[in-house]
Protein backbone atom coordinates (compact mmCIF):
# COMPACT_ATOMS: atom_id res chain seq x y z
CA UNK A 1 0.00 0.00 0.00
CA UNK A 2 1.33 3.34 -0.64
CA UNK A 3 2.29 6.02 1.95
CA UNK A 4 0.36 8.87 2.19
CA UNK A 5 1.56 11.93 4.05
CA UNK A 6 -0.75 14.17 6.74
CA UNK A 7 0.27 17.62 7.98
CA UNK A 8 -0.44 18.02 11.81
CA UNK A 9 -1.38 21.52 12.53
CA UNK A 10 -1.10 22.03 16.65
CA UNK A 11 -3.34 25.05 17.51
CA UNK A 12 -2.44 26.44 21.20
CA UNK A 13 -0.86 23.32 21.98
CA UNK A 14 -3.07 21.19 21.10
CA UNK A 15 -3.49 18.83 17.80
CA UNK A 16 -5.99 20.80 15.70
CA UNK A 17 -9.07 19.39 14.88
CA UNK A 18 -8.49 19.34 11.08
CA UNK A 19 -6.23 15.72 11.36
CA UNK A 20 -9.00 13.93 12.31
CA UNK A 21 -10.64 14.14 8.70
CA UNK A 22 -7.18 14.28 6.89
CA UNK A 23 -6.40 10.93 8.19
CA UNK A 24 -9.62 9.80 7.98
CA UNK A 25 -8.74 11.01 3.98
CA UNK A 26 -5.41 9.55 4.16
CA UNK A 27 -6.55 6.10 5.05
CA UNK A 28 -8.88 5.74 2.16
CA UNK A 29 -5.89 6.44 -0.17
CA UNK A 30 -3.09 4.34 1.36
CA UNK A 31 -0.93 3.88 4.79
CA UNK A 32 -2.03 7.29 6.61
CA UNK A 33 1.56 8.63 8.28
CA UNK A 34 1.08 11.94 10.27
CA UNK A 35 3.76 14.24 10.09
CA UNK A 36 4.30 16.86 12.72
CA UNK A 37 6.39 19.66 13.47
CA UNK A 38 7.17 20.58 17.09
CA UNK A 39 9.21 21.73 19.82
CA UNK A 40 11.62 18.72 21.62
CA UNK A 41 9.42 16.73 24.48
CA UNK A 42 6.28 17.86 23.18
CA UNK A 43 4.01 15.10 24.26
CA UNK A 44 1.62 15.36 21.23
CA UNK A 45 2.72 12.29 18.58
CA UNK A 46 1.40 9.72 21.04
CA UNK A 47 -2.37 10.57 19.92
CA UNK A 48 -2.37 10.51 16.69
CA UNK A 49 -2.26 6.22 16.56
CA UNK A 50 -6.05 6.70 18.10
CA UNK A 51 -6.67 8.91 15.16
CA UNK A 52 -5.94 6.56 12.65
CA UNK A 53 -2.34 7.46 11.79
CA UNK A 54 -0.33 3.92 10.73
CA UNK A 55 2.99 5.81 11.64
CA UNK A 56 4.10 9.10 12.98
CA UNK A 57 6.75 11.06 11.48
CA UNK A 58 7.77 13.55 14.41
CA UNK A 59 10.60 16.51 13.48
CA UNK A 60 11.92 18.35 16.74
CA UNK A 61 12.98 21.53 16.24
CA UNK A 62 13.48 24.36 18.37
CA UNK A 63 11.68 26.65 15.56
CA UNK A 64 8.43 24.95 15.51
CA UNK A 65 6.05 27.41 16.85
CA UNK A 66 8.58 30.13 16.43
CA UNK A 67 8.80 30.68 12.57
CA UNK A 68 5.85 31.03 10.22
CA UNK A 69 5.30 27.81 8.44
CA UNK A 70 9.22 27.12 7.39
CA UNK A 71 9.40 24.43 9.91
CA UNK A 72 6.22 22.07 8.73
CA UNK A 73 7.91 22.76 5.23
CA UNK A 74 10.87 21.50 6.16
CA UNK A 75 9.60 18.36 8.04
CA UNK A 76 7.30 17.42 5.38
CA UNK A 77 10.17 17.83 2.94
CA UNK A 78 12.54 15.06 4.90
CA UNK A 79 9.50 13.26 5.50
CA UNK A 80 8.64 12.93 1.29
CA UNK A 81 12.67 12.18 0.94
CA UNK A 82 12.42 9.59 3.42
CA UNK A 83 9.39 8.00 2.88
CA UNK A 84 8.49 8.70 -1.03
CA UNK A 85 4.94 8.76 -0.23
CA UNK A 86 1.93 8.97 -3.70
CA UNK A 87 0.45 12.07 -1.67
CA UNK A 88 0.50 14.47 0.96
CA UNK A 89 -2.37 15.70 2.27
CA UNK A 90 -2.85 19.10 4.10
CA UNK A 91 -5.60 21.36 5.84
CA UNK A 92 -6.96 23.84 3.63
CA UNK A 93 -5.56 26.46 5.90
CA UNK A 94 -3.95 29.39 5.56
CA UNK A 95 -0.88 28.00 7.38
CA UNK A 96 -1.89 24.47 5.07
CA UNK A 97 -1.69 26.33 1.95
CA UNK A 98 1.51 28.07 2.63
CA UNK A 99 2.73 25.19 3.58
CA UNK A 100 1.30 22.94 0.66
CA UNK A 101 2.46 25.92 -1.78
CA UNK A 102 6.29 25.95 -0.62
CA UNK A 103 6.28 22.14 -0.59
CA UNK A 104 4.90 21.74 -4.14
CA UNK A 105 8.18 24.09 -5.51
CA UNK A 106 10.86 22.35 -3.07
CA UNK A 107 9.23 19.03 -4.44
CA UNK A 108 8.61 20.12 -7.83
CA UNK A 109 5.20 18.28 -7.50
CA UNK A 110 1.98 19.49 -8.67
CA UNK A 111 -1.01 21.15 -6.40
CA UNK A 112 -4.76 20.59 -5.60
CA UNK A 113 -6.14 22.74 -3.41
CA UNK A 114 -9.07 22.72 -1.20
CA UNK A 115 -10.41 19.51 -2.57
CA UNK A 116 -13.72 18.98 -1.28
CA UNK A 117 -13.14 14.89 -1.82
CA UNK A 118 -9.82 11.89 -2.65
CA UNK A 119 -10.22 9.44 -4.01
CA UNK A 120 -7.85 6.44 -5.85
CA UNK A 121 -8.11 6.63 -9.55
CA UNK A 122 -6.17 3.23 -10.04
CA UNK A 123 -2.73 4.19 -8.68
CA UNK A 124 -4.09 8.16 -9.33
CA UNK A 125 -5.16 10.04 -6.64
CA UNK A 126 -7.78 12.26 -7.83
CA UNK A 127 -9.24 15.48 -5.71
CA UNK A 128 -13.36 16.71 -5.99
CA UNK A 129 -13.10 20.52 -6.27
CA UNK A 130 -16.49 22.38 -5.59
CA UNK A 131 -16.10 25.15 -7.93
CA UNK A 132 -18.06 28.97 -7.93
CA UNK A 133 -20.05 28.05 -4.92
CA UNK A 134 -21.25 24.46 -6.03
CA UNK A 135 -22.01 25.49 -9.28
CA UNK A 136 -19.15 22.79 -10.53
CA UNK A 137 -17.71 19.35 -9.61
CA UNK A 138 -14.26 19.39 -10.73
CA UNK A 139 -12.13 16.09 -10.56
CA UNK A 140 -8.71 16.96 -10.45
CA UNK A 141 -5.53 14.80 -10.42
CA UNK A 142 -1.28 15.17 -10.89
CA UNK A 143 0.70 14.39 -13.26
CA UNK A 144 4.47 13.70 -13.12
CA UNK A 145 5.37 14.50 -10.26
CA UNK A 146 4.28 14.39 -6.40
CA UNK A 147 0.21 14.89 -5.48
CA UNK A 148 0.09 17.94 -2.74
CA UNK A 149 -3.61 18.25 -1.53
CA UNK A 150 -5.09 20.68 0.64
CA UNK A 151 -8.71 19.72 1.78
CA UNK A 152 -11.37 21.95 2.92
CA UNK A 153 -12.00 22.33 7.04
CA UNK A 154 -15.28 20.08 7.90
CA UNK A 155 -15.50 18.64 4.05
CA UNK A 156 -14.26 14.74 4.80
CA UNK A 157 -16.80 12.79 7.28
CA UNK A 158 -15.91 9.97 9.37
CA UNK A 159 -12.91 8.78 11.10
CA UNK A 160 -10.04 6.87 10.10
CA UNK A 161 -9.99 3.49 12.18
CA UNK A 162 -7.33 3.67 14.97
CA UNK A 163 -3.78 2.59 14.16
CA UNK A 164 -0.50 1.71 15.64
CA UNK A 165 0.67 5.42 15.22
CA UNK A 166 4.19 4.02 15.94
CA UNK A 167 6.31 7.17 16.65
CA UNK A 168 9.78 7.93 14.29
CA UNK A 169 11.41 10.88 16.05
CA UNK A 170 14.14 12.68 13.72
CA UNK A 171 15.88 15.89 14.65
CA UNK A 172 15.12 19.02 12.21
CA UNK A 173 17.63 21.70 11.90
CA UNK A 174 15.94 25.21 10.42
CA UNK A 175 17.39 27.85 8.78
CA UNK A 176 15.63 30.75 9.64
CA UNK A 177 17.05 33.15 7.72
CA UNK A 178 14.38 33.68 5.01
CA UNK A 179 11.41 33.21 6.75
CA UNK A 180 8.96 35.27 8.64
CA UNK A 181 8.52 34.87 12.31
CA UNK A 182 5.83 34.64 15.06
CA UNK A 183 5.73 37.35 17.52
CA UNK A 184 2.36 36.46 18.89
CA UNK A 185 -0.41 34.52 18.77
CA UNK A 186 -3.71 35.51 19.41
CA UNK A 187 -6.65 32.89 19.42
CA UNK A 188 -9.99 34.30 18.93
CA UNK A 189 -10.97 36.25 21.80
CA UNK A 190 -15.40 35.24 21.51
CA UNK A 191 -15.79 32.26 23.92
CA UNK A 192 -18.52 31.19 22.38
CA UNK A 193 -20.90 28.73 23.54
CA UNK A 194 -22.12 28.57 19.30
CA UNK A 195 -21.21 25.97 17.24
CA UNK A 196 -18.53 27.17 14.98
CA UNK A 197 -19.34 28.51 11.41
CA UNK A 198 -17.09 26.67 9.55
CA UNK A 199 -18.26 23.12 8.99
CA UNK A 200 -21.89 24.20 10.85
CA UNK A 201 -25.09 22.22 10.07
CA UNK A 202 -27.03 25.43 10.79
CA UNK A 203 -26.48 28.76 10.26
CA UNK A 204 -28.15 32.01 10.64
CA UNK A 205 -26.59 35.15 8.77
CA UNK A 206 -27.46 38.71 8.62
CA UNK A 207 -26.59 41.50 6.29
CA UNK A 208 -26.79 44.96 5.61
CA UNK A 209 -30.78 44.74 6.34
CA UNK A 210 -29.63 44.78 10.17
CA UNK A 211 -29.19 48.02 10.16
CA UNK A 212 -26.75 48.53 13.20
CA UNK A 213 -24.16 46.14 15.54
CA UNK A 214 -26.95 46.61 18.58
CA UNK A 215 -29.88 45.32 16.29
CA UNK A 216 -28.07 42.41 14.92
CA UNK A 217 -28.61 40.36 18.11
CA UNK A 218 -31.51 39.55 16.40
CA UNK A 219 -29.46 37.42 14.35
CA UNK A 220 -27.80 35.68 17.51
CA UNK A 221 -31.40 34.98 19.67
CA UNK A 222 -32.54 33.20 16.21
CA UNK A 223 -29.42 31.23 15.68
CA UNK A 224 -29.58 30.33 19.46
CA UNK A 225 -33.29 29.31 19.32
CA UNK A 226 -32.01 26.98 16.04
CA UNK A 227 -28.82 26.23 17.75
CA UNK A 228 -26.81 27.42 14.68
CA UNK A 229 -23.84 29.40 13.78
CA UNK A 230 -23.98 33.24 13.44
CA UNK A 231 -22.83 34.32 9.61
CA UNK A 232 -22.84 37.70 7.86
CA UNK A 233 -22.25 39.04 4.76
CA UNK A 234 -19.65 41.24 3.84
CA UNK A 235 -21.87 44.30 3.84
CA UNK A 236 -22.37 43.55 7.65
CA UNK A 237 -18.74 42.89 8.17
CA UNK A 238 -17.87 46.34 6.22
CA UNK A 239 -20.06 48.33 8.54
CA UNK A 240 -18.57 46.79 11.79
CA UNK A 241 -21.58 44.75 12.74
CA UNK A 242 -19.70 41.49 13.51
CA UNK A 243 -15.91 40.64 13.24
CA UNK A 244 -14.90 39.27 10.14
CA UNK A 245 -14.70 35.78 10.95
CA UNK A 246 -18.40 35.25 10.33
CA UNK A 247 -18.03 36.60 7.20
CA UNK A 248 -19.88 33.50 4.58
CA UNK A 249 -19.54 34.00 0.70
CA UNK A 250 -16.58 34.38 -2.16
CA UNK A 251 -14.04 35.77 0.54
CA UNK A 252 -15.34 34.24 3.20
CA UNK A 253 -16.16 31.18 4.60
CA UNK A 254 -17.75 28.26 2.47
CA UNK A 255 -20.26 26.20 4.19
CA UNK A 256 -22.90 23.54 3.48
CA UNK A 257 -25.37 23.75 6.20
CA UNK A 258 -29.01 21.74 6.79
CA UNK A 259 -30.71 24.55 7.01
CA UNK A 260 -29.45 28.45 6.15
CA UNK A 261 -31.15 31.38 7.24
CA UNK A 262 -30.64 34.76 5.88
CA UNK A 263 -32.17 37.69 7.35
CA UNK A 264 -31.66 41.13 5.28
CA UNK A 265 -29.34 40.26 2.93
CA UNK A 266 -30.08 40.69 -0.49
CA UNK A 267 -28.14 37.88 -2.08
CA UNK A 268 -25.30 38.98 -4.02
CA UNK A 269 -23.81 36.75 -6.34
CA UNK A 270 -20.48 36.95 -4.06
CA UNK A 271 -22.75 36.19 -1.07
CA UNK A 272 -24.54 32.88 -2.71
CA UNK A 273 -21.04 31.26 -3.46
CA UNK A 274 -20.53 30.98 -0.09
CA UNK A 275 -23.76 29.07 0.75
CA UNK A 276 -25.95 27.66 -2.12
CA UNK A 277 -25.27 24.21 -1.61
CA UNK A 278 -27.06 24.62 2.07
CA UNK A 279 -30.01 21.79 2.44
CA UNK A 280 -32.53 24.31 2.92
CA UNK A 281 -32.51 27.91 2.31
CA UNK A 282 -34.83 30.26 4.38
CA UNK A 283 -34.53 33.90 3.34
CA UNK A 284 -36.76 37.16 4.97
CA UNK A 285 -36.28 40.01 3.27
CA UNK A 286 -38.15 43.04 2.82
CA UNK A 287 -37.42 43.48 -1.42
CA UNK A 288 -39.27 41.07 -2.94
CA UNK A 289 -37.34 41.35 -5.98
CA UNK A 290 -34.35 40.44 -3.98
CA UNK A 291 -32.00 37.47 -5.50
CA UNK A 292 -31.82 35.94 -2.55
CA UNK A 293 -35.27 34.60 -3.25
CA UNK A 294 -34.25 32.35 -6.41
CA UNK A 295 -32.54 30.42 -4.64
CA UNK A 296 -34.58 30.05 -1.39
CA UNK A 297 -36.63 27.16 -0.72
CA UNK A 298 -38.59 29.39 2.00
CA UNK A 299 -38.93 33.19 1.36
CA UNK A 300 -41.11 35.77 3.41
CA UNK A 301 -41.11 39.19 2.07
CA UNK A 302 -41.80 41.47 4.74
CA UNK A 303 -39.63 42.87 8.12
CA UNK A 304 -37.04 40.79 9.71
CA UNK A 305 -38.07 43.14 13.27
CA UNK A 306 -41.33 41.74 13.28
CA UNK A 307 -41.36 38.18 11.67
CA UNK A 308 -37.92 37.00 13.63
CA UNK A 309 -39.22 38.14 17.25
CA UNK A 310 -41.97 35.64 16.43
CA UNK A 311 -40.75 33.04 14.39
CA UNK A 312 -38.71 32.55 17.49
CA UNK A 313 -41.56 32.25 20.20
CA UNK A 314 -42.81 29.88 17.65
CA UNK A 315 -39.97 27.83 17.90
CA UNK A 316 -39.61 28.06 21.26
CA UNK A 317 -43.28 27.47 21.94
CA UNK A 318 -42.43 24.32 20.12
CA UNK A 319 -39.83 22.99 21.96
CA UNK A 320 -41.72 22.64 24.83
CA UNK B 1 12.08 51.05 -2.12
CA UNK B 2 11.27 48.86 -4.52
CA UNK B 3 7.70 47.25 -4.51
CA UNK B 4 6.49 44.94 -7.25
CA UNK B 5 2.29 44.87 -7.02
CA UNK B 6 1.31 41.78 -8.31
CA UNK B 7 -2.25 42.02 -10.16
CA UNK B 8 -4.49 39.79 -12.07
CA UNK B 9 -6.99 40.03 -14.40
CA UNK B 10 -10.37 37.79 -13.61
CA UNK B 11 -13.61 37.94 -14.74
CA UNK B 12 -16.01 40.18 -13.47
CA UNK B 13 -18.00 38.32 -10.17
CA UNK B 14 -20.80 39.96 -10.83
CA UNK B 15 -21.42 38.24 -13.50
CA UNK B 16 -22.52 34.35 -13.72
CA UNK B 17 -19.11 32.62 -13.84
CA UNK B 18 -18.80 29.47 -16.49
CA UNK B 19 -16.06 26.49 -16.94
CA UNK B 20 -15.89 25.31 -20.41
CA UNK B 21 -15.65 21.59 -21.41
CA UNK B 22 -11.94 20.96 -20.26
CA UNK B 23 -12.38 22.58 -16.89
CA UNK B 24 -10.50 25.62 -17.52
CA UNK B 25 -12.09 29.41 -16.81
CA UNK B 26 -14.50 30.32 -19.97
CA UNK B 27 -12.71 33.66 -20.18
CA UNK B 28 -15.61 34.95 -22.87
CA UNK B 29 -18.49 34.48 -20.17
CA UNK B 30 -17.85 37.76 -18.30
CA UNK B 31 -16.16 40.67 -18.72
CA UNK B 32 -12.59 41.14 -17.38
CA UNK B 33 -11.50 43.40 -14.67
CA UNK B 34 -8.57 44.25 -12.34
CA UNK B 35 -9.11 41.77 -8.94
CA UNK B 36 -10.72 43.39 -6.45
CA UNK B 37 -8.26 42.36 -3.83
CA UNK B 38 -5.54 43.15 -6.05
CA UNK B 39 -6.53 46.75 -5.55
CA UNK B 40 -6.18 47.03 -2.31
CA UNK B 41 -2.94 44.90 -2.13
CA UNK B 42 -2.03 47.68 -4.43
CA UNK B 43 -3.25 49.90 -2.43
CA UNK B 44 -1.10 48.72 0.92
CA UNK B 45 1.80 49.38 -2.17
CA UNK B 46 0.40 53.29 -2.59
CA UNK B 47 0.26 54.21 0.59
CA UNK B 48 3.46 53.74 1.50
CA UNK B 49 4.54 55.92 -1.52
CA UNK B 50 2.48 58.60 -0.39
CA UNK B 51 4.42 59.15 3.23
CA UNK B 52 7.98 57.68 1.08
CA UNK B 53 8.14 59.25 -1.76
CA UNK B 54 11.49 57.55 -3.42
CA UNK B 55 9.53 54.59 -3.36
CA UNK B 56 8.97 52.96 -6.60
CA UNK B 57 5.87 50.73 -7.46
CA UNK B 58 6.19 48.00 -10.15
CA UNK B 59 2.98 46.43 -11.46
CA UNK B 60 3.17 42.93 -12.48
CA UNK B 61 0.83 40.49 -14.44
CA UNK B 62 0.60 37.55 -16.07
CA UNK B 63 -2.15 37.06 -18.30
CA UNK B 64 -4.06 37.79 -21.69
CA UNK B 65 -3.01 40.74 -24.23
CA UNK B 66 -5.90 42.32 -23.25
CA UNK B 67 -5.15 42.54 -19.40
CA UNK B 68 -3.12 46.05 -20.73
CA UNK B 69 -6.39 47.56 -19.30
CA UNK B 70 -6.18 46.26 -15.73
CA UNK B 71 -2.48 47.30 -16.12
CA UNK B 72 -3.39 50.97 -16.92
CA UNK B 73 -6.01 50.67 -13.83
CA UNK B 74 -3.28 50.59 -11.90
CA UNK B 75 -1.25 52.38 -13.34
CA UNK B 76 -3.54 55.32 -13.00
CA UNK B 77 -4.13 54.28 -9.30
CA UNK B 78 -0.42 55.55 -9.22
CA UNK B 79 1.93 52.83 -10.36
CA UNK B 80 4.95 53.90 -11.50
CA UNK B 81 5.49 51.40 -14.17
CA UNK B 82 4.26 48.03 -15.46
CA UNK B 83 5.40 44.53 -17.06
CA UNK B 84 3.21 42.33 -18.49
CA UNK B 85 4.11 38.57 -19.40
CA UNK B 86 2.19 37.64 -22.42
CA UNK B 87 2.15 33.95 -23.63
CA UNK B 88 -0.20 31.91 -25.33
CA UNK B 89 1.41 28.91 -23.88
CA UNK B 90 0.48 30.07 -20.88
CA UNK B 91 -2.76 29.89 -21.01
CA UNK B 92 -4.73 27.79 -18.37
CA UNK B 93 -1.13 27.61 -16.40
CA UNK B 94 -1.45 25.92 -13.04
CA UNK B 95 -0.62 27.41 -9.56
CA UNK B 96 3.37 26.12 -9.94
CA UNK B 97 3.32 27.44 -13.36
CA UNK B 98 2.25 30.76 -13.11
CA UNK B 99 4.59 31.34 -10.28
CA UNK B 100 7.90 29.58 -12.18
CA UNK B 101 6.54 32.47 -14.50
CA UNK B 102 6.47 35.48 -11.96
CA UNK B 103 9.60 34.73 -9.97
CA UNK B 104 11.45 34.38 -13.52
CA UNK B 105 9.87 37.99 -14.35
CA UNK B 106 10.78 39.42 -10.16
CA UNK B 107 14.45 37.66 -10.33
CA UNK B 108 15.12 40.12 -13.47
CA UNK B 109 13.36 43.06 -12.29
CA UNK B 110 14.94 42.80 -8.37
CA UNK B 111 12.27 43.93 -5.42
CA UNK B 112 12.48 45.10 -1.57
CA UNK B 113 9.00 43.49 -1.37
CA UNK B 114 5.94 41.79 -3.16
CA UNK B 115 2.57 42.73 -2.57
CA UNK B 116 -0.37 40.03 -3.69
CA UNK B 117 -3.52 39.48 -2.72
CA UNK B 118 -4.19 36.43 -0.40
CA UNK B 119 -6.34 34.38 -2.77
CA UNK B 120 -7.28 35.64 -6.26
CA UNK B 121 -11.54 35.91 -7.25
CA UNK B 122 -11.25 33.40 -9.99
CA UNK B 123 -8.61 30.83 -9.00
CA UNK B 124 -9.07 30.91 -5.26
CA UNK B 125 -5.44 29.11 -4.99
CA UNK B 126 -4.10 31.18 -2.53
CA UNK B 127 -0.76 29.69 -3.01
CA UNK B 128 0.86 31.99 -5.56
CA UNK B 129 2.73 33.87 -3.04
CA UNK B 130 4.49 31.18 -1.03
CA UNK B 131 5.49 29.48 -3.91
CA UNK B 132 7.02 32.49 -4.94
CA UNK B 133 8.51 33.04 -2.13
CA UNK B 134 10.19 29.68 -2.19
CA UNK B 135 11.46 29.91 -5.88
CA UNK B 136 12.89 33.28 -4.47
CA UNK B 137 14.39 32.27 -1.64
CA UNK B 138 12.66 34.82 0.47
CA UNK B 139 10.37 34.94 3.58
CA UNK B 140 6.43 34.98 3.12
CA UNK B 141 3.75 36.87 5.63
CA UNK B 142 1.03 35.89 3.75
CA UNK B 143 -3.16 36.80 4.70
CA UNK B 144 -2.16 39.98 6.54
CA UNK B 145 -5.29 42.23 7.52
CA UNK B 146 -2.91 45.14 8.07
CA UNK B 147 0.61 46.00 7.07
CA UNK B 148 3.21 48.14 8.93
CA UNK B 149 6.20 48.72 6.33
CA UNK B 150 9.31 50.37 7.48
CA UNK B 151 12.69 50.88 5.26
CA UNK B 152 14.45 46.99 6.42
CA UNK B 153 10.98 45.00 7.27
CA UNK B 154 7.64 44.53 7.63
CA UNK B 155 4.74 43.16 10.16
CA UNK B 156 1.12 42.69 10.56
CA UNK B 157 -1.39 40.69 11.53
CA UNK B 158 -1.76 37.68 9.91
CA UNK B 159 -5.51 35.96 10.15
CA UNK B 160 -5.86 32.38 10.63
CA UNK B 161 -8.55 29.91 11.02
CA UNK B 162 -8.75 30.32 14.67
CA UNK B 163 -7.57 33.89 15.47
CA UNK B 164 -4.76 35.91 14.88
CA UNK B 165 -0.92 36.14 15.08
CA UNK B 166 1.14 39.09 14.98
CA UNK B 167 4.70 38.00 12.92
CA UNK B 168 7.51 40.35 11.41
CA UNK B 169 9.91 39.38 8.44
CA UNK B 170 13.48 40.92 6.74
CA UNK B 171 13.42 42.52 3.70
CA UNK B 172 12.75 41.23 0.88
CA UNK B 173 10.08 39.74 1.28
CA UNK B 174 6.81 38.48 -0.31
CA UNK B 175 3.12 39.07 1.18
CA UNK B 176 0.05 38.85 0.88
CA UNK B 177 -3.09 40.93 2.30
CA UNK B 178 -7.08 39.80 2.92
CA UNK B 179 -9.76 42.30 2.38
CA UNK B 180 -9.36 44.38 5.46
CA UNK B 181 -6.36 45.41 4.81
CA UNK B 182 -6.92 48.46 2.92
CA UNK B 183 -9.46 50.51 1.15
CA UNK B 184 -8.36 51.11 -2.82
CA UNK B 185 -8.39 54.75 -3.56
CA UNK B 186 -9.96 55.97 -6.82
CA UNK B 187 -8.01 56.97 -9.72
CA UNK B 188 -8.33 60.84 -10.07
CA UNK B 189 -8.40 62.90 -13.67
CA UNK B 190 -4.26 63.47 -13.31
CA UNK B 191 -3.80 59.47 -12.74
CA UNK B 192 -5.91 58.58 -15.55
CA UNK B 193 -3.95 61.10 -17.86
CA UNK B 194 -0.34 60.23 -16.71
CA UNK B 195 -1.10 56.65 -16.97
CA UNK B 196 -1.33 56.88 -20.35
CA UNK B 197 2.56 57.64 -20.52
CA UNK B 198 3.81 55.38 -17.99
CA UNK B 199 5.84 52.60 -19.27
CA UNK B 200 4.57 49.06 -19.92
CA UNK B 201 6.86 46.41 -20.69
CA UNK B 202 5.91 43.43 -22.27
CA UNK B 203 7.74 39.88 -22.02
CA UNK B 204 6.68 36.75 -23.51
CA UNK B 205 8.19 33.38 -22.17
CA UNK B 206 11.19 33.33 -24.34
CA UNK B 207 12.00 36.55 -23.10
CA UNK B 208 12.38 34.93 -19.53
CA UNK B 209 13.70 31.64 -20.08
CA UNK B 210 11.53 29.25 -17.86
CA UNK B 211 11.26 25.42 -18.10
CA UNK B 212 8.62 23.84 -17.97
CA UNK B 213 7.70 21.99 -15.21
CA UNK B 214 7.99 17.91 -14.86
CA UNK B 215 4.66 17.77 -12.96
CA UNK B 216 1.42 19.26 -13.21
CA UNK B 217 -2.33 19.03 -11.98
CA UNK B 218 -4.68 18.52 -15.33
CA UNK B 219 -8.68 18.31 -14.76
CA UNK B 220 -9.89 14.61 -15.39
CA UNK B 221 -13.78 15.67 -15.42
CA UNK B 222 -16.10 19.46 -14.48
CA UNK B 223 -19.72 18.56 -14.19
CA UNK B 224 -22.22 21.48 -13.89
CA UNK B 225 -24.35 21.19 -10.70
CA UNK B 226 -27.88 21.81 -11.92
CA UNK B 227 -29.24 25.19 -10.72
CA UNK B 228 -31.43 25.53 -7.72
CA UNK B 229 -35.01 26.74 -8.20
CA UNK B 230 -37.13 29.44 -6.02
CA UNK B 231 -39.09 27.40 -3.64
CA UNK B 232 -42.01 28.81 -2.09
CA UNK B 233 -42.75 32.91 -1.80
CA UNK B 234 -44.93 34.44 1.39
CA UNK B 235 -45.78 37.77 1.46
CA UNK B 236 -46.16 38.69 5.04
CA UNK B 237 -49.43 39.77 6.04
CA UNK B 238 -48.63 39.01 10.31
CA UNK B 239 -49.05 35.39 9.66
CA UNK B 240 -45.62 34.64 8.14
CA UNK B 241 -43.35 33.50 10.96
CA UNK B 242 -45.77 30.84 11.96
CA UNK B 243 -45.90 29.76 8.40
CA UNK B 244 -42.19 29.64 8.69
CA UNK B 245 -42.11 27.43 11.63
CA UNK B 246 -44.77 24.90 10.35
CA UNK B 247 -42.28 24.58 7.10
CA UNK B 248 -39.15 24.25 9.52
CA UNK B 249 -41.02 21.76 11.34
CA UNK B 250 -42.52 19.71 8.34
CA UNK B 251 -38.63 19.24 7.28
CA UNK B 252 -37.74 18.17 10.90
CA UNK B 253 -35.41 20.92 11.65
CA UNK B 254 -37.04 22.51 14.76
C1 LIG C 1 -14.59 40.63 -5.07
C2 LIG C 1 -15.80 40.68 -4.18
C3 LIG C 1 -15.90 39.74 -3.16
C4 LIG C 1 -17.01 39.74 -2.31
N1 LIG C 1 -17.11 38.78 -1.34
C5 LIG C 1 -18.23 38.72 -0.57
C6 LIG C 1 -18.39 37.70 0.42
O1 LIG C 1 -17.51 36.86 0.66
N2 LIG C 1 -19.53 37.67 1.14
C7 LIG C 1 -20.54 38.59 0.95
O2 LIG C 1 -21.57 38.50 1.63
N3 LIG C 1 -20.40 39.57 0.05
C8 LIG C 1 -19.27 39.67 -0.71
N4 LIG C 1 -19.14 40.70 -1.61
C9 LIG C 1 -20.11 41.81 -1.55
C10 LIG C 1 -21.41 41.54 -2.27
O3 LIG C 1 -21.28 41.93 -3.62
C11 LIG C 1 -22.56 42.37 -1.64
O4 LIG C 1 -22.19 43.74 -1.64
C12 LIG C 1 -22.89 41.98 -0.21
O5 LIG C 1 -23.06 40.58 -0.11
C13 LIG C 1 -24.17 42.68 0.20
O6 LIG C 1 -24.49 42.39 1.54
P1 LIG C 1 -26.00 42.52 2.04
O7 LIG C 1 -26.85 41.57 1.28
O8 LIG C 1 -25.97 42.40 3.52
O9 LIG C 1 -26.32 44.05 1.74
P2 LIG C 1 -27.35 44.68 0.69
O10 LIG C 1 -27.08 44.20 -0.68
O11 LIG C 1 -27.35 46.14 0.95
O12 LIG C 1 -28.71 44.07 1.12
C14 LIG C 1 -29.39 44.38 2.29
C15 LIG C 1 -30.77 43.76 2.17
O13 LIG C 1 -31.49 43.93 3.38
C16 LIG C 1 -32.85 44.14 3.05
N5 LIG C 1 -33.45 44.81 4.21
C17 LIG C 1 -33.18 46.03 4.71
N6 LIG C 1 -33.91 46.26 5.83
C18 LIG C 1 -34.68 45.17 6.03
C19 LIG C 1 -35.66 44.81 7.00
N7 LIG C 1 -35.96 45.62 8.03
N8 LIG C 1 -36.26 43.61 6.87
C20 LIG C 1 -35.95 42.77 5.85
N9 LIG C 1 -35.03 43.06 4.91
C21 LIG C 1 -34.41 44.24 4.99
C22 LIG C 1 -32.82 44.96 1.79
O14 LIG C 1 -34.03 44.80 1.06
C23 LIG C 1 -31.62 44.37 1.06
O15 LIG C 1 -32.01 43.35 0.15
C24 LIG C 1 -18.03 40.72 -2.47
C25 LIG C 1 -17.92 41.68 -3.49
C26 LIG C 1 -16.83 41.67 -4.33
C27 LIG C 1 -16.74 42.69 -5.42
N1 LIG D 1 -1.21 35.61 -13.28
C1 LIG D 1 -0.88 36.40 -12.26
N2 LIG D 1 -0.30 37.61 -12.49
C2 LIG D 1 0.02 38.44 -11.45
N3 LIG D 1 -0.21 38.14 -10.17
C3 LIG D 1 -0.79 36.96 -9.88
C4 LIG D 1 -1.14 36.02 -10.90
N4 LIG D 1 -1.69 34.94 -10.30
C5 LIG D 1 -1.69 35.20 -8.97
N5 LIG D 1 -1.14 36.41 -8.70
C6 LIG D 1 -0.97 37.07 -7.39
O1 LIG D 1 -1.13 36.11 -6.35
C7 LIG D 1 -2.28 36.42 -5.55
C8 LIG D 1 -2.94 35.13 -5.10
O2 LIG D 1 -3.36 34.40 -6.22
P1 LIG D 1 -3.82 32.87 -6.19
O3 LIG D 1 -2.71 32.10 -5.59
O4 LIG D 1 -4.08 32.57 -7.63
O5 LIG D 1 -5.07 32.81 -5.37
C9 LIG D 1 -3.13 37.32 -6.43
O6 LIG D 1 -3.99 38.18 -5.68
C10 LIG D 1 -2.08 38.10 -7.19
O7 LIG D 1 -1.59 39.17 -6.41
Amino acid sequence: MSKVLVLIEVSQGAIANTAVGLLAAASRLGEPIAVLAAKPGTDLAAQLGALGAAQVYLAETDQAGELLVTPEVDALASAVEALQPAAVLLANSPDGRDTAARLAVRTAGALLVDAVDVKLDGQRVVATHSVFGGAYAVDAAVEGGLAIVTIRQGAIEGKAEPASGTVTTIPLTVDGSASAAIDEVNAATEASSRPELRGATRVVSGGRGLGSGEAFELVEQLADALGAAVGASRAAVDAGYVPQTHQVGQTGITVSPQLYVALGISGAIQHRAGMQTAKTIVAINKDEDAPIFDIADFGIVGDIFTIVPKLIDEINARAH
Amino acid sequence: MKIIALVKQVPDTGGERKLDASGLLDRDASERIIDEINERSLEVALSYKDTNKQTEVVLVSMGPADATSTLRKGLSMGADSAIHIVDDSLAGSDAVRTSAVLAAALKDTGFDLVVAGNESTDGRGGVVPAMLAERLGVAQLTHLNSVELSEGSVSGIRSTDNGTLTAHAQLPAVISITEIAAEPRFPNFKGIMTAKKKPVTVLSLADLGVETAAAQSVVVSATARPARAAGKKVIDDGNAATELAEFLAAERLI
